[in-house]
């Protein structure tokens, strides 16, 4: 397993180096740092343009260019970004810090809840409840983030503060703090991180609800639940550690690869929130060319992928003794 | 049979209610099981014979309608709460399945699913019942106990399986032992090695099995009596050395004909398909592709009658054995 895992870690180097490549020579053509630089300074001097290439690694052919990135970026010196000049790491934590928590804050509220009413559902297959609750799913499934996104801020902050003659918006709708806040302030974060939690939350509730249900429903109709209840154990127990213990290994293992791409952030779900994470990080750097900014965000989003693949592998390993690593 | 029957069957019925009406799948089966006694229950699929025990056992899905009575060491099954019927299986009565890797949960070692079945009828430590569960591994003959109870179902052979399931099924001495189909999945030396080892728990457990099969091969080894079924009722019950050597219902020697001989003639299968249970016929269910079918067959209730040693319900046996046609 040990061995297995160390494997696993291994590859993920040569993976990345080819994932970078392609994407620092696919960067490279579809976009140009020396025309937004030239938009911004049109009067820029030959000198200018000269001392300019060489500080962001511009002359010679992409190859050239991408080894000259690659030997800045493992030595540590991720440069600044095009725009604006300011140093790409700090920028960057803090993206991935604020998609971190508002993706955790999403995915456990729709985990949790989806896993419930998935279960609920699959115990009572063709109850009321499951037929609301799948109907549900659908609906919420069927109805992008960027429409759900805008009724809720309109439902919270326009007609709610509207119907409770309110001085302030009910729930903010934009950002993580109110402006010219400082330093950390726990009820304000949760405040701010409700809706666009709540948008994500929804399709993940959906996605995990149909998920559970139609993975307990199969485990339900196995010979061994009949075997278990022929032994005349508890219908608790028969539930418990017979049915979920065995209806939990894909969805477990679903969760781990979907944990994974939380780090990518939600490019349309930041974006409306003005919440600055990972996805509203990608979205500016990608409108700029701004590959000092994409490169490094690349990097961090496909270490996350290939990690928590890893990690949905061992958990599915750690899970169904049938699954032998090698 | 001198002694109290540990099972006991009266106008035994079950039907399933579906779009187009019940599916009477069985109409009123009687038998009486003594102790220690090996009763094979014979008839082609969709006969009724796994579904009569199914529903014994409470096993069956929860749409079932169950009618009659079904008594296990005088307890009353039939219409019994949940918890009675709940402490008589794994206690009294036990079943093992067809498909023994099924049957078994892939996700828990063997140990613990036997060790489950103890103690969730005795109150007794989990090593005690550790070791329990070892010295039955041991009785049903598979070799390295201890190492093997640590270990999964996926590792262990078709044959082994099976023992598994005996070994769990015995857990706690039951007075009767349901044993549906246990060889048809099993190659057919492996299925000899399963039947000894029933045979051995019958001798020395002193449990009465119950046989389901439709192998007529497997049945003249193991069995001291017989039921046929056919259509969800029991067309004859005799003595295992009656019933082969002079059937008393066409059905069974309609069986009988089809066994393949070596160096014998041509099979000579019955023709025709069993009816549609959800409108059964009325009188003898057989007569459509009986040979002898008469007016006469079209009425009566098929009650088995006595008749040479064994019990039939064809209503022209007098006739048959006299022209000589059976």
């Amino acid at each position: 397993m040990l061995r297995y895992i160390l494997r696993r870690m291994l590859w993920l180097i040569p993976t990345l180096f080819v994932v970078t490549f392609l994407a620092f020579c696919a960067l490279r053509i579809g976009t140009d740092p020396l025309a937004s630089f030239l938009k911004q300074n049109p009067r820029a001097s030959l000198a200018n343009i000269k001392q300019y290439k060489s500080v962001n690694g511009l002359n010679g052919t992409i190859p050239e260019q991408y080894f000259h990135w690659l030997r800045h970026f493992v030595t540590g010196n991720w440069g600044r970004s095009i725009k604006g000049s300011t140093p790409v790491w700090p920028d960057l934590k803090h993206a991935m810090a604020n998609t971190a928590v508002l993706g955790l804050f999403s995915s456990g509220l729709g985990i949790f809840f989806g896993l419930s009413i998935g279960i609920i559902a699959a115990l009572r297959q063709y109850s009321k409840f499951d037929s609301v609750s799948s109907t549900g799913a659908f609906v919420a499934l069927s109805i992008p983030p960027y429409i759900s996104a805008i009724v809720l801020q309109l439902i919270f902050a326009v007609y709610f503060t509207r119907w409770f003659n309110l001085d302030h918006p009910f729930l903010p709708t934009s950002g993580i703090y109110p402006p010219g806040h400082h330093g950390f302030d726990l009820i304000l974060r949760v405040k701010y991180m409700i809706l666009p939690g709540v948008v994500v939350a929804i399709q993940t509730l959906a996605v995990y609800s149909r998920y559970m249900r139609a993975s307990l429903l199969e485990v339900k109709n196995s010979e061994y639940m009949r075997t278990a209840r022929a032994k005349g154990i508890s219908e608790r127990r028969v539930i418990f550690r017979h049915a979920l213990r065995n209806a939990l290994i894909p969805v477990t293992t679903f969760a781990a690869l979907d944990i994974g791409a939380i780090i990518g952030g939600l490019v349309i779900t930041e974006n409306i929130f003005g919440y600055p994470g990972m996805g509203v990080f990608f979205l500016k750097a990608f409108n700029n060319g701004d590959y000092p900014q994409l490169m490094p965000w690349l990097v961090i989003v496909a270490i996350a992928l290939i990690l928590f693949n890893l990690v949905a592998d061992v958990v599915y390993a750690f899970l169904d003794p049938r699954i032998r690593l090698a | 049979m001198a002694e109290e029957p540990v099972l006991s069957l009266a106008d035994f019925r079950v039907s399933f209610p579906t779009d187009d009406g019940d599916v009477l799948a069985v109409r009123g089966v009687d038998l009486d099981v003594g102790p220690g006694e090996l009763v094979g229950i014979v008839g082609e699929s969709g006969s009724g014979k796994s579904v009569t025990f199914l529903g014994v056992m409470g096993l069956l899905p929860k749409s079932a309608k169950i009618t009659g009575s079904a008594k296990v060491m005088g307890q009353e099954l039939v219409g019994a709460k949940k918890e009675v019927i709940r402490s008589v299986r794994g206690e009294n009565i036990a079943m093992i399945f067809q498909d023994p890797l099924s049957a078994l949960n892939p996700v828990l070692r063997i140990g613990p699913q036997i060790v489950e079945m103890i103690q969730s009828h005795r109150s007794m430590s989990k090593s005690a019942a550790s070791e329990h569960a070892i010295e039955l591994l041991d009785l049903v003959g598979i070799p390295q106990p201890k190492t093997r109870a640590r270990q999964y179902p996926h590792e262990f052979s078709g044959g082994m399986r099976q023992r598994v399931m005996i070994a769990m099924a015995i857990a706690n001495d039951p007075k009767v032992l349901i044993a549906d189909e246990p060889t048809t999945a099993l190659d057919v030396t492996v299925q000899a090695q399963i039947l000894e080892v029933i045979q051995r728990i019958q001798r020395e457990l002193q449990a009465a099995v119950v046989f389901i099969t439709h192998d007529l091969g497997v049945i003249a080894r193991v069995a001291d009596r017989v039921q046929v079924m056919y259509a969800g009722r029991a067309v004859e019950r005799a003595d295992i050395d009656h019933l082969f050597i002079k059937p008393t219902h066409p059905y069974t020697r309609g069986l009988l004909d089809s066994l393949p001989a070596l160096g014998g003639e041509r099979l000579k299968p019955i023709a025709g398909a069993p009816p549609n249970m959800l409108n059964p016929p009325s009188g003898c269910a057989f007569r459509a592709r009986c040979t002898h079918a008469a007016p006469q067959c079209a009425n009566g209730d098929m009650a088995l009658v006595a008749f040479n040693g064994s019990e039939t319900a064809c209503v022209r046996i007098q006739e048959l054995v006299t022209e000589g046609a059976l």
